[in-house]
């Protein structure tokens, strides 16, 4: 069941400061509404995985380990491989996070990094089917949130994204009707598509980009659009406990368009940078 | 969410702009909604669109069980989607699922904005959706008919929410998608707004939409929420002009 979650009482005592704050233009940490704060992306870190990734969004620290591995397709899609992802919301990460099974927060973050994969075909998951229909390769991707200062949508689909573009999957040959055989050497995995999560949040009448923790607590509601490659939005996703208004939602997207550009040259660059 | 369609020469729609089920592309299916149908739930709504039938019954404003769950300021508002084992072609276990789970969320949050909390603090204020049979937009149908529900437990609120979908379907934007169309289409939006105050307090999406279309999918599931509205309001006044019938049957027999 899900409920409404309590907000700390420094959040309502900061709410009106905050809001006067955005209303001027400025943001308590000196950023303009649009501005995303510094981006840091470091690749290859986990030598056991078959990507990895580390991404610092301001003080915000995510990794995602990618691991594959052999195993059926779905009844529906014989002929593709698997792709599934999940969020660990690590008690090391806030004073907030308890151990335990991924609750409704964890599962919806998932579940938007998820879309915004599967529905731009970022991963040829045609490439990972060995034998149709009984072998494919399925792809893990195990968000690791490890400190949290907001907008953890975008931190996780940028580190996702980061770590299949330097995964490598090891090569197979099919031998007969239903045996496979590791050739011993790998290659990258097919990446088709790049999407980029670009979340805005409105607080008061005013609406800025990614929002830091103390922003996410006095926030109205937030909208994440995904984008693709070619522009097209292939996610979104409201939250929160507030209202949009459709001419929000409108400009919401043209930012969105624009600043995924800007941020999807900035990660390609720096897992570019990674590998030389 | 699977997207394989088994022949791909299959279209969903035919030359003439007609679906799989005989609808324009603009158009709802067939809708029925009923409230006040449990005896023991503080409010209740029945909802049918095409072939989902929806049940949500709304307990509260009630006493906080755990205390610790309660808010100093306001109601908690707890929201459960769930879908009956029996209500898909293939038996669904009871166990909540990811989605369940997310879905409950959204759907709380579209409540949310709506729901006067702030005159109940310390109590919750339950709202369980069964799903018992799903045919494509449940979470939509679920909200129209939680806040049906709401409004007949009396329960303040700023304004009715009416949710719908559209998705994307042979290349053609369409109106509240059935289960074949959101399956084999190529994208899904679905919207929940407060059609009084004319705000936005569900927006997802999956799929690929450029966007001009999602700004020309999100207008015409605004303008589907709207009409959902005013079949919502008939719903509300049924049950009062059934109020209002038999209470003049009851005096006419006093007399």
């Amino acid at each position: 069941m899900s409920a409404t979650p309590q907000l700390s009482p420094i959040a309502k005592m900061e709410r009106r400061t905050l809001i006067d704050l955005i209303e001027s233009g400025k943001r308590l940490d000196g950023r303009s509404p649009f501005d995303y704060r510094p981006i840091k992306v470091r690749t290859g870190i986990i030598e056991k995985a078959n990507g990895s990734s580390f991404v610092e969004l301001g003080k915000t620290k995510v990794m995602v380990g990618v691991k594959v591995e052999l195993g059926e397709p779905f009844e529906d899609t014989p002929d593709q491989g698997v792709l599934t992802v999940n969020v660990e919301l690590v008690p090391l990460a806030s004073p907030t996070f308890e151990p335990g099974p991924p609750n409704e927060n964890a599962i919806e973050l998932a579940r938007v990094v998820d879309r915004g994969l599967r529905e731009s075909e970022a991963i040829g998951l045609g490439e990972l089917c060995l034998i149709p229909g009984k072998k494919v390769q399925v792809i893990f991707i195990d968000i690791y949130v490890l400190d949290y200062d907001g907008n953890l949508i975008d931190s996780s689909a940028l580190a996702s994204l980061a770590a299949l573009l330097t995964s490598r999957i090891p090569k197979y040959t099919v031998k007969g009707e239903d045996k496979i055989e590791a050739k011993g050497e790998d290659a990258p995995l097919p990446i088709k598509n790049y999407p980029i999560a670009v979340t805005a949040a409105k607080i008061g009448g005013s609406v800025i980009l990614d929002p830091s923790y103390e922003e996410e607590q006095v926030m109205d509601a937030r909208l994440t659009i995904t984008v693709d490659k070619d522009d097209k939005i292939c996610a979104a996703q409201k939250g929160g406990l507030g209202t949009f208004h459709p001419s929000e939602v409108d400009s919401i997207i043209d930012r969105a368009i624009s600043k995924s550009s800007e941020l999807r040259s900035k990660l390609l660059e720096a897992v570019k940078a990674g590998e030389s | 969410m699977p997207r394989s369609i088994q022949n791909k020469s299959d279209r969903l729609i035919g030359k003439d702009g007609i679906r799989v089920d005989g609808r324009r592309l603009d158009e709802l299916r067939p809708i029925k909604m009923e409230v006040g149908i449990l005896d023991k739930a503080d409010g209740s709504a029945y909802i049918e669109q095409g072939k989902n039938k929806i049940m949500v019954a709304v307990f509260g404003p009630r006493e906080a069980h755990p205390k610790h769950v309660a808010l100093t300021d306001r109601a908690v508002l707890r929201c459960r989607y769930h879908m009956a084992p029996f209500s898909t072609e293939e038996r669904r276990s009871p166990a909540p699922s990811r989605r369940d789970m997310e879905l409950s969320k959204v759907i709380r949050e579209a409540l949310e904005p709506a729901v006067i909390s702030q005159l109940y603090p310390r109590t919750t204020i339950d709202v369980f959706a069964e799903i018992l049979q799903s045919d494509g937009g449940t979470r939509c149908a679920s909200i129209t008919a939680a806040s049906l529900a709401l409004a007949d437990a009396g329960i303040p609120m700023r304004d009715m929410v009416a949710a719908c979908a559209v998705g994307k379907v042979d290349g053609e934007i369409v109106l509240d998608p059935c289960d074949i169309e959101d399956k084999n289409g190529e994208a899904d939006l679905p919207v929940a707004i407060m059609p009084n105050l004319g705000m936005i307090t569900l927006l997802q999406m999956d799929g690929k939409l450029s966007k001009e279309e999602f700004e020309r999918g999100l207008n015409m599931a605004i303008k589907a929420c709207v009409e959902i509205h005013g079949r919502q309001r008939e719903a509300l006044k049924n049950k009062y002009l059934e109020i209002e019938r038999s209470m003049e049957e009851y005096g006419g027999e006093e007399q």
